[in-house]
């Protein structure tokens, strides 16, 4: 397919794991602290909200070089997880998961924090008096009110992952099979003057990434038909 | 005494203190300015608002003490709130099954084609909320919780955000919501007329203290309380229907074995109907006037004259049977007919509005 060879296939294998597990992990984990951000009137709410925006202005390998730092050996996290016989984070797969959620951390909790903040605290209470109980006001009120917020959220995340380049070469070395993502395969083979496989990968990543805007476009426009507010 | 409660709520520029029982039949009027705290009460009995010094006791069972807290979801209450608030993401019929599909069927008490023909909603139920108008809105809100067969409707002034034309399409709903189905009702409200046509039973809250409560008409005509002292001062009389057709386009009513006709209605005959009448509606009269474009002349007893709005009037209060009627004087006719207590007299009433 595309002249792509199996160790090109597998980067992009890679990426596309990397960017579900990353994406799905933070559209849980994120979303309490949207949640908070949307309804909280304490006045550490603008430092939260700068630093869950720092990914946005920080050179990739600034963070990059910061999290190796902290997930190897040496650093606290790394450190920590080997204090306890786990192995540590740097030049491994895991680590660019968690180097990923902070990586698309901005790009998950606006979207949430700006549905969150338009459904509004009326409706729960609302349901709240019909009977429905804190699970139950989740899955039948928020989720489906901030459906356009959750799919926005997890597209950027999951795009942003498929682009990233700088931070994951820091965090993640460049080991084929195991940290090896498609845009530094890409990298390797222009690298290398081997155009051609850079074309055959880059195309796919090209089109892959428009598929993906297209059905977010088409689901966004459907709820907008549907879910009339 | 079904509802007792007793909450303190103290926050910035802001303190409530009520310790009330009230009845579990009727619609109890929640009344006061706004800032005087009621709808802060009304969310400290629904459980919205969690007070920690806080009692609530409902038909015997604790819903919340120092010990106990039960949630919202768990208390079998309605609330209507405000703003209609429906799910903006269900058609009207899902938002009114919201809540049935969440109570047991054992449980249920109201069956959805009732709510849906009480309330007249038949054409709505494929509608999304934002397609409908605000009044229409408000009845799908109240169908909604009266699905969930509450045994204590709440109602957080539910036509303070409607126009005149909407409040007159809800309230025969209210009416006949508090006539046919045998459920108390809390209602919050800063407007006299909607309390005058709906209540039964009143508590006046002023800065969130609680400075009387009591059946309506007796607070209405309370000396010590400031509705006697404005330009509308009214009092609502209980009358029975006795001639729909009194001939000439009027309807008879039977206030305390004396007769009073008002303009043709459509009420069923023997009904008991609520009537308000204006101070400055009834004159008096020391004989049965003869000839007079007066069509009611009732028979009264005058319990007290107090000072009016102004230096020029005085406000009397008069017995009728059980009841009590205001009427609206000038001091100069007050001291021509020698007005005192315990005084026969005939009461010369005006005009004479259902509600």
């Amino acid at each position: 397919m595309l002249g792509l060879s199996d160790a090109d296939l597998t980067a992009f294998a890679i990426t596309l794991k990397l960017a579900a597990i990353s994406t799905l992990l933070l559209l849980v984990l994120s979303a309490p602290l949207a949640w908070w951000l949307a309804h909280t009137h304490r006045r550490s709410k603008v430092l939260v909200e700068a630093l869950v925006a720092m990914p946005l202005v920080m050179p990739p390998t600034v963070m990059g070089f910061y999290l190796l730092m902290l997930f190897g050996p040496r650093g606290w996290i790394g450190g920590f997880l080997e204090s306890i016989g786990l192995p540590h984070l740097a030049f491994t797969f895991t680590g660019l998961v968690v180097g990923s959620m902070f990586f698309s951390l901005p790009f998950v909790v606006q979207p949430l924090q700006n549905a969150f903040a338009a459904t509004g605290l009326r409706v729960l209470e609302v349901a709240n008096t019909l009977r429905a109980s804190p699970l139950d006001r989740f899955c039948s009120v928020i989720l489906p009110l901030s459906r356009r917020g959750l799919v926005t959220a997890g597209v950027l995340s999951f795009a942003h992952t498929l682009g990233e380049f700088g931070m994951i070469l820091l965090i993640g070395g460049n080991i084929p099979g195991a940290t090896q993502v498609a845009s530094i395969a890409i990298y390797d083979h222009v690298e290398t003057m081997d155009y051609d496989a850079a074309h055959g990968l880059s195309l796919v990543l090209v089109c892959s990434s428009f598929l993906l805007l297209l059905v977010v476009f088409a689901l966004n426009r459907r709820f907008k038909v549907v879910g009339a507010v | 005494m079904t509802l007792q409660l007793d909450f303190s709520v103290r926050r910035r520029g802001f303190s409530l203190d009520a310790r009330l029982e009230l009845p579990g039949k009727g619609v109890t009027a929640l009344f006061g300015r706004s800032g005087s705290g009621k709808t802060t009460l009304l969310r400290c009995i629904a459980g919205l608002h969690r007070e920690r010094h806080g009692r609530l006791v409902f038909r015997g069972e604790t819903w919340q003490d120092a010990e106990r807290f039960v949630p919202t979801y768990q208390r079998p209450l309605g609330y209507v709130f405000q703003e209609a608030s429906l799910f903006p993401h269900l058609r009207v019929l899902q938002n009114l099954e919201y809540g049935f599909r969440r109570v047991p069927p054992g449980q249920r008490r109201i069956g959805l084609a009732d709510v849906i023909s009480l309330l007249k909603l038949e054409d709505l139920l494929e509608r999304y909320p934002e397609q409908i108008s605000g009044g229409q809105r408000q009845r799908v809100a109240l169908g909604r919780a009266l699905l969930t067969s509450p045994r204590l409707l709440l109602m957080d002034e539910p036509l303070a955000s409607l126009d005149a034309a909407s409040k007159e399409e809800i309230l025969p709903f209210l009416e006949s919501l508090r006539d046919r189905l045998d459920l108390p009702i809390l209602y919050v409200s800063h407007s006299i007329e909607e309390v005058m046509r709906l209540a039964d039973h009143l508590v006046l809250l002023e800065n969130g203290s609680v400075i009387a409560q009591g059946q309506l008409q007796a607070l209405l005509t309370a000396r010590e309380l400031p509705f006697v002292r404005t330009e509308n001062s009214s009092t609502v009389l209980d009358a029975r229907v006795a001639c729909l057709d009194a001939g000439d386009g009027l309807t008879e009513l039977e206030v305390e074995g004396q007769p009073l006709l008002i303009t043709r209605q459509p009420v069923s005959a023997g009904r008991i109907v609520r009537v308000r009448i204006m101070a400055r509606d009834v004159g008096l009269a020391l004989e049965p006037p003869t000839a007079t474009s007066f069509l009611n002349c009732l028979k009264v007893t005058l319990l007290d004259c107090q000072p009016g709005l102004v230096p020029s009037q005085l406000l009397v209060r008069l017995r009728i049977g059980g009841q009590v009627l205001l009427s609206r004087v000038s001091r100069r006719s007050a001291e021509h007919l020698a007005l005192h207590p315990g005084q026969s007299l005939h009461a010369l009433v005006k005009g004479v509005a259902l509600s």
